[in-house]
């Protein structure tokens, strides 16, 4: 216990990415869908920050503030098309959208 | 000794004769006749040479013998010598060609010459080229006239062949020929059906005779060691080579043949049904040559019966018994037929069990010596019978005949002498023939002889005499009836192709008599040279035959006998001549006794033998088989055929039910609810849910990444 | 390091809590704050890391717009507010189960490449720092050595922009 680890902060984003994805196949709402997509983008920076450190490079600083602007990008166009949906059908439930069924 | 030599000529020119006229026939002037007349005349001159040769071959060794005799005995006392007859061996002309052999078995045919076989030749010559003359007249302008002198040409080399046959297998073939000859000529106007009928009785009847004769030529071969030579089973058999029991076999078997062929009881019931064919014919072959085939086989083959049948040492055999019931059954039934060539047909029944019985009481000369006078009279009566038929066109005597000595007086006259020369009237032939058989059944045989037989033999006699005298007055005497009576066109005597040769066989019957006269002190004025000239010159004298055996000897002329004949035949004549002439008797004694009525239904319906051969042996025989046939065809065969049909539907329908629809169509539905079921079952992957496809997706990946990372 | 792996532990307990929270809260606006809570341990998980400029950069972006955005997001689908029955799927075993699929392949793989003792962070992070900060170092990296993916983001925030507009105004 007296260093940090590497393989401490991956598995501490291995989890964040598995909660991210348990989020994203469990949740109803499509908000809490995109909610728990941050999380997932959020283990990716974990790691990349990580490895940054580990190799003293400040590349993977670099890559964690490109992935957090394209996070924000996404979370806007993404609440952007809920909205719609919300207008079109009165309702975010992701098992209403289900017109893809065959 | 030319004629001698080159007798198995005489067959072959009837036979060159035959396919002559069957090829050239219809296109000669006289359609074919001139040439088997020709033919026979050919025949007879050489048979006649043949005889006359023979004669010198028989002097010739005579001489040599007395020579011989003369040489050794010239010390003892040539005169004792001078007065015995001395002993000496005639030799056979033997000439034999091998026709194949197989294995070490020689099949052979040809020649053998002997006493019997040529006395034969001029028999059978004779009376052929006699009915050949008579029936250019008698069937001219027939339907088949050519055929007809065809297979009289194909009989007669058929029967010349079988005389002078040298090996049994030759004697088999040739008496089948006759057989087929008998059989076409017989159907000759086959186009009524009972003729034709009568043609198939005769064949099959003889058929049933043949097989004895096959089973008999077999045994004979195995007896004498593997050979068909006549000569040497004769030797063997008089020898004792062959066992008694072999020889006993062989002679029962063989009687079967002459029982079939030579008309002895049972067998006899085709010689009357064969009168359906012409006249000529029935007085060839079924009076004077065929039916003589089988007295000739047992001549030819006396050796064996003589051993088999202990002829000499016995006082019963099988072959006298049947020629004994073949007298007295024949001439019975000679006394209810109306048709005139029925009571000729019977009485050659008759006459032939005579023959028969004599060489079954060991009189093998008079045996040869009646067929000799017989085929004479017989043929001359049947030939006089089928005269007054020409002119009436009908045969039966009680109602178309009747008073035919005024308008064929010539006819009368033949017909007359050949009935007395039958009755055995002295002097002619019939007597002398008939009186040596008597005289042989008298003197013949073992203990107590064959006596019993010169009984049947009287018996006979009478009967003979009463029957011909019946026949003689319904044809020649009374009132004119049926036919004969028609005023348009009353009957007239025969031409003369019709008469001559009755006059010949008229005169044959007077004189053939002398032939073998024999020396007793009552004839001794006749001087040696003439005397018993027959048994000189046709009685086989070598190792081959029974002569040279103790058993065996020469009935001596009996005065009494003689006698008592000729008184028992007057005798027969008186009667029959009283009943017909002045009516006396019991006439109509068939209306008023029942036993009579039966009697003579009896005798009409020829003993029921035909109904028992007919409707019951062979309706038993038939009966069942075609029953069997039947059902074996309606169950065995149909039911095959359609057990196979049902078995073809049954197969169809069960493939149909269990194989298709269940297997086949389950297999091919299985596949196809497969295909849909699992269609369904993975439709339910297509939720439309998003975040189930993402699940899948992810799932997908930690499984891939799992395999690659922990696994790889 | 005793206080580093201290902190560290103390940060990641909150972070893990406060993530599961996130998935499996039945109220929307509480998933949003724990969500919050969630942002400001990772930024605080990047100083532990002497990634200061991140970790800034993470409060101001993450939660202080995009979290908004959330919540204008759930006022505007008239989210239910309080408790919701109804936001988790009946399906949400195989949600889970293929988690802990994914979570179990990643542990492996990780233990197995970085192990527990091979690879320690180094002492002092701060190796090649250029101007003695974090921020100085970064700003150097992206307006030269990354300055092309600068520029493209920017685009794409433009395109983001641009395309919520579009997508969100009433028409």
């Amino acid at each position: 216990m007296d260093d940090l680890l590497l393989n401490q902060f991956l598995l501490l984003g291995a989890v964040l990415f598995c909660l991210g994805v348990y989020g994203v196949l469990a949740r109803r709402n499509a908000v809490l869908v995109l909610m728990s997509i941050e999380l997932i983008l959020n283990a990716v920076n974990i790691n990349l920050i990580a490895f940054g450190a580990l190799h003293g490079s400040v590349a993977g600083a670099v890559f964690a503030l490109f992935v957090i602007a394209i996070a924000a990008a996404e979370v806007g166009v993404g609440l952007a098309i809920v909205l719609l949906i919300y207008r079109n059908r009165r309702s975010v439930d992701l098992d209403d959208m289900a017109e893809m069924k065959g | 000794m030319f004629f001698l030599e080159h007798a198995y000529l005489i067959p072959l020119i009837p036979t060159a004769s035959f396919f002559l006229i069957l090829f050239f026939g219809k296109r000669m002037p006289k359609k074919g006749a001139e040439i088997g007349i020709a033919a026979l005349a050919i025949c007879f001159a050489m048979a006649l040479a043949t005889n006359v040769q023979w004669r010198d071959h028989v002097n010739k060794a005579e001489h040599r013998a007395e020579e011989q005799y003369q040489l050794t005995h010239t010390e003892a006392g040539a005169e004792a010598g001078a007065e015995e007859h001395i002993e000496f061996d005639v030799e056979p002309i033997h000439e034999s060609w091998t026709w194949w052999s197989s294995g070490n078995v020689e099949f052979s045919a040809g020649m053998l010459l002997d006493g019997p076989g040529v006395m034969m030749l001029f028999v059978v010559t004779l009376i052929s080229l006699l009915v050949h003359v008579y029936s250019t007249d008698y069937v001219g302008g027939d339907r088949r006239y050519t055929h007809y002198f065809a297979f009289l040409s194909l009989f007669s080399a058929s029967m010349l062949g079988l005389v002078m046959s040298e090996s049994t297998l030759q004697l088999l073939t040739c008496w089948e020929l006759v057989g087929l000859c008998s059989f076409a000529l017989i159907g000759h106007w086959w186009e009524e059906k009972p003729n034709s009928d009568a043609a198939l009785k005769a064949f099959i009847t003889n058929r049933v005779g043949d097989v004895g004769l096959i089973c008999g030529v077999i045994i004979l071969f195995f007896g004498a060691g593997q050979t068909f030579d006549i000569l040497t089973i004769n030797q063997m058999a008089v020898s004792g080579d062959i066992s008694h029991l072999v020889l006993l076999v062989a002679s029962c078997s063989l009687m079967a043949a002459v029982m079939s062929k030579s008309g002895q009881f049972i067998l006899h019931t085709w010689l009357p049904d064969a009168m359906a064919g012409p006249t000529p014919v029935s007085a060839l072959i079924h009076a004077a040559t065929m039916v003589v085939a089988g007295i000739y086989l047992v001549a030819r083959l006396y050796g064996v019966f003589f051993e088999g049948f202990s002829i000499g040492t016995s006082s019963v055999n099988p072959l006298a018994v049947i020629g004994a019931v073949t007298v007295i059954g024949g001439a019975g039934l000679a006394f209810v037929q109306n048709d005139i060539k029925k009571v000729l047909a019977y009485s050659t029944v008759s006459q032939l069990g005579y023959m028969a019985m004599a060489l079954g009481v060991g009189a093998w000369t008079a045996a040869l010596f009646h067929l000799f006078t017989h085929a004479m009279f017989k043929a001359g009566l049947f030939l006089g019978s089928g005269s007054v038929a020409h002119s009436v066109h009908s045969f039966d005597m009680k109602e178309d005949m009747g008073g035919m000595r005024k308008f064929m007086p010539k006819t009368f006259v033949t017909f007359t002498i050949c009935t007395l020369a039958l009755i055995g009237i002295v002097p002619l032939a019939g007597f002398w023939s008939k009186d040596e058989i008597l005289a042989g059944a008298e003197q013949l045989g073992g203990p107590g002889g064959y006596k019993a037989f010169l009984v049947v033999g009287l018996i006979g006699a009478f009967m003979t005499a009463a029957y011909m005298t019946r026949c003689w007055y319904l044809t020649f005497w009374g009132e004119p009836r049926g036919h004969a009576a028609d005023e348009e066109h009353p009957p007239h005597e025969s031409g003369p192709s019709i008469v001559v040769p009755l006059y010949i066989l008229s005169g044959m019957s007077m004189l053939a008599g002398f032939a073998n006269l024999p020396n007793t002190r009552f004839l001794s004025w006749v001087p040696d040279g003439i005397a018993v000239r027959f048994e000189h010159y046709y009685e086989p004298k070598g190792e081959y035959f029974p002569a040279v055996l103790g058993s065996f000897s020469h009935p001596d002329f009996n005065i009494g006998i003689a006698l008592v004949s000729t008184v028992i035949g007057a005798l027969g004549i008186a009667l029959a001549a009283g009943w017909y002439f002045k009516d006396l008797g019991p006439h109509g004694i068939t209306r008023r006794s029942k036993a009579a009525r039966i009697g003579h239904q009896v005798l009409v319906q020829k003993y029921y033998l035909d109904w028992l051969y007919t409707d019951v042996i062979v309706a038993a025989v038939k009966g069942p088989i075609a029953r069997g046939a039947y059902w074996f065809n309606q169950k065995a065969l149909d039911g095959v055929v359609d057990g196979a049909a049902t078995t073809a539907v049954r197969t169809g329908r069960f493939v149909y039910d269990k194989i298709d629809q269940s297997i086949v169509d389950t297999l091919v539905d299985g596949s196809g609810a497969a295909a849909e079921g699992s269609g369904q079952g993975l439709r339910r992957i297509q939720t439309g849910r998003v975040q189930q496809y993402a699940a899948l997706l992810f799932a997908a990946t930690a499984v891939l990444a799992g395999v690659f990372i922990i696994v790889i | 390091m005793v206080a580093q792996s201290l902190f560290f532990y103390a940060i990641a307990a909150v972070i893990v809590f406060s993530a599961f929270r996130v998935v499996t809260t039945n109220n929307v606006v509480h998933a949003a704050l724990y969500l919050v809570a969630v942002l400001a341990s990772v930024a605080a998980q990047y100083v532990l890391l002497a990634a200061e400029f991140v970790a800034a950069t993470q409060v101001l972006v993450y939660i202080g717009a995009i979290v908004v955005l959330f919540l204008f997001g759930i006022m505007l689908t008239r989210s239910r507010v309080g408790a919701d029955q109804g936001l988790t799927h009946k399906h949400w075993i195989s949600g889970a189960a293929t988690a802990v699929a994914l979570f179990a392949v990643m542990a492996y793989a990780l233990v197995d490449e970085f192990g527990w003792s091979r690879t320690p962070m180094p002492a002092d992070p701060r190796i090649r720092a250029v101007n003695g900060s974090n921020t100085a170092t970064v700003s150097d990296s992206i307006f030269s050595t990354y300055l092309v993916p600068f520029e493209a983001v920017s685009v794409l925030l433009l395109a983001a922009l641009v395309g919520a507009i579009v997508l969100a105004r009433k028409d």
